[in-house]
């Protein structure tokens, strides 16, 4: 979706603040959502691609004056009240009401463990032969999903090169939505800096990003 | 926050969706266990054994595995080498991605508007607020962060290190050199 997430390319946000010797939590309640979402998430109920189109569906003018964890709290809430594991008033109380939706199974302490150490992967088996290779010239569609996508707004409708094959992914655009794992290719795409942001532009600069079949188009 | 958050956590717990022992694990692990020491040691690692290395730039996942640095958000890895001729930059312009396990949770400049907004349109003056002035010829990669692929810049050994050991050289790996940010520090800021 176009949201305020997508900020790439975008002016007027200052300077980069560097904190040094900083802490990993700020604050007892980023601590305390981190770990929830990390565990409510383990638990299956929803996706990691439903958690980030939760966060970018945060509407532009909230989502610039939230902290980072903050956008954890607001995209928890939203989740919870979605998948039936709370209800807006149970929120607004801050306890339960009510018996438990059977449907969420629990990430125990040893699970997570395992999730830590094994990680999730992501690949897939391929359902076809990939499409392109390296060195094919391609172009990053213009398209302008109102769900969730990963294909940033900086590159649509750009030229750019594939520098390798990665693989089949579970499709993020397709995950987040509740259409499974969907698996497609995906392929490092290079864009020339002056391509994504003109013949001014820094010409030393090359952007890659890594994009599912179904963005690109061949040149 | 700190009501709202008591709120969520209360509700989960008295309903059995989250169990407290693995929230106080996850705390435990990415507060204190889990940091950019992983990384550190990996890049240490691969500038003292040419054949970790290579495997490295081949298959960062089952390299950075083999030292007992894989894991969560590290599942797909690449390894990207600095050269006299190339720098290499990381960021996730859409949100936060970052290679958990190699370099725990991301710093805040990392996921603030700043950072994503300017590192993909203009890295120059991203790494000269970072304090980073680069050869006006070398050619600046860009990896935007937008797949379950990480990225862990492997950063250039400093001048004056030979018979150095892997722990002494992991101390000269900050951070930032492996997100692109930073450079390793040279030899004369440790022995201060």
């Amino acid at each position: 979706m176009n949201g305020a997430a997508d900020m790439g390319g975008m002016h007027g946000f200052g300077s980069v603040q560097i904190e040094s010797n900083e802490p990993v939590f700020h604050a007892d309640w980023e601590r305390r959502i981190f770990a929830l979402n990390n565990a409510v998430g383990a638990s299956g109920v929803w996706t990691l691609d439903a958690f980030r189109q939760t966060r970018e569906s945060i509407s532009p003018p909230e989502y610039l004056a939230l902290s980072y964890y903050a956008l954890w709290v607001v995209s928890l809430e939203n989740l919870m009240i979605e998948h039936g594991l709370a209800t807006a008033n149970e929120i607004a109380v801050g306890r339960s009401l009510g018996p438990a939706n059977p449907v969420a199974a629990k990430a125990s302490a040893a699970a997570i463990a395992q999730m830590i150490a094994l990680g999730t992967p992501y690949d897939r088996p391929p359902p076809a032969p990939a499409r392109f290779k390296a060195g094919d010239r391609v172009r990053a569609k213009n398209m302008h999903p109102k769900t969730h996508t990963r294909l940033p707004r900086y590159v649509r409708g750009h030229a750019g090169v594939v520098i390798r094959v990665d693989g089949c992914h579970v499709f993020p655009d397709s995950n987040a939505i509740g259409r499974g794992d969907d698996p497609h290719w995906l392929y490092t795409v290079r864009f020339d800096g002056r391509e994504l942001w003109g013949e001014n532009s820094d010409p030393t600069a090359n952007v890659s990003i890594a994009a599912w079949e179904l963005y690109l188009e061949p040149l | 926050m700190q009501l709202r958050v008591r709120a969520l956590e209360t509700i989960l717990t008295e309903k059995g969706y989250v169990d407290p022992a693995a929230l106080d694990l996850l705390i435990e692990m990415y507060e204190k266990k889990i940091g950019p020491r992983n990384g550190a040691r990996v890049v240490a690692k691969a500038w003292l054994d040419p054949q970790f290395r290579q495997w490295l730039f081949e298959d960062a996942a089952a390299a950075v595995d083999s030292l007992g640095y894989g894991g969560n958000k590290s599942e797909h890895l690449i390894a990207l080498e600095n050269t006299p001729a190339v720098h290499n930059l990381v960021v996730c312009t859409l949100c936060s991605c970052y290679p958990w396990s190699l370099l725990g949770l991301p710093p805040v400049w990392y996921k603030s508007a700043p950072y994503r907004s300017r590192a993909v349109a203009d890295p120059r003056g991203v790494l000269r607020e970072f304090g980073v002035e680069l050869p006006k010829n070398s050619e600046i990669r860009v990896w935007d962060s937008t797949s379950e692929i990480r990225y862990l810049v492997v950063p250039m050994r400093p001048a004056a290190t030979d018979g150095w050991s892997e722990e002494r050289l992991a101390d000269l790996v900050t951070r930032e050199s492996m997100i692109g940010t930073g450079l390793p520090k040279q030899i004369a800021e440790v022995a201060r």
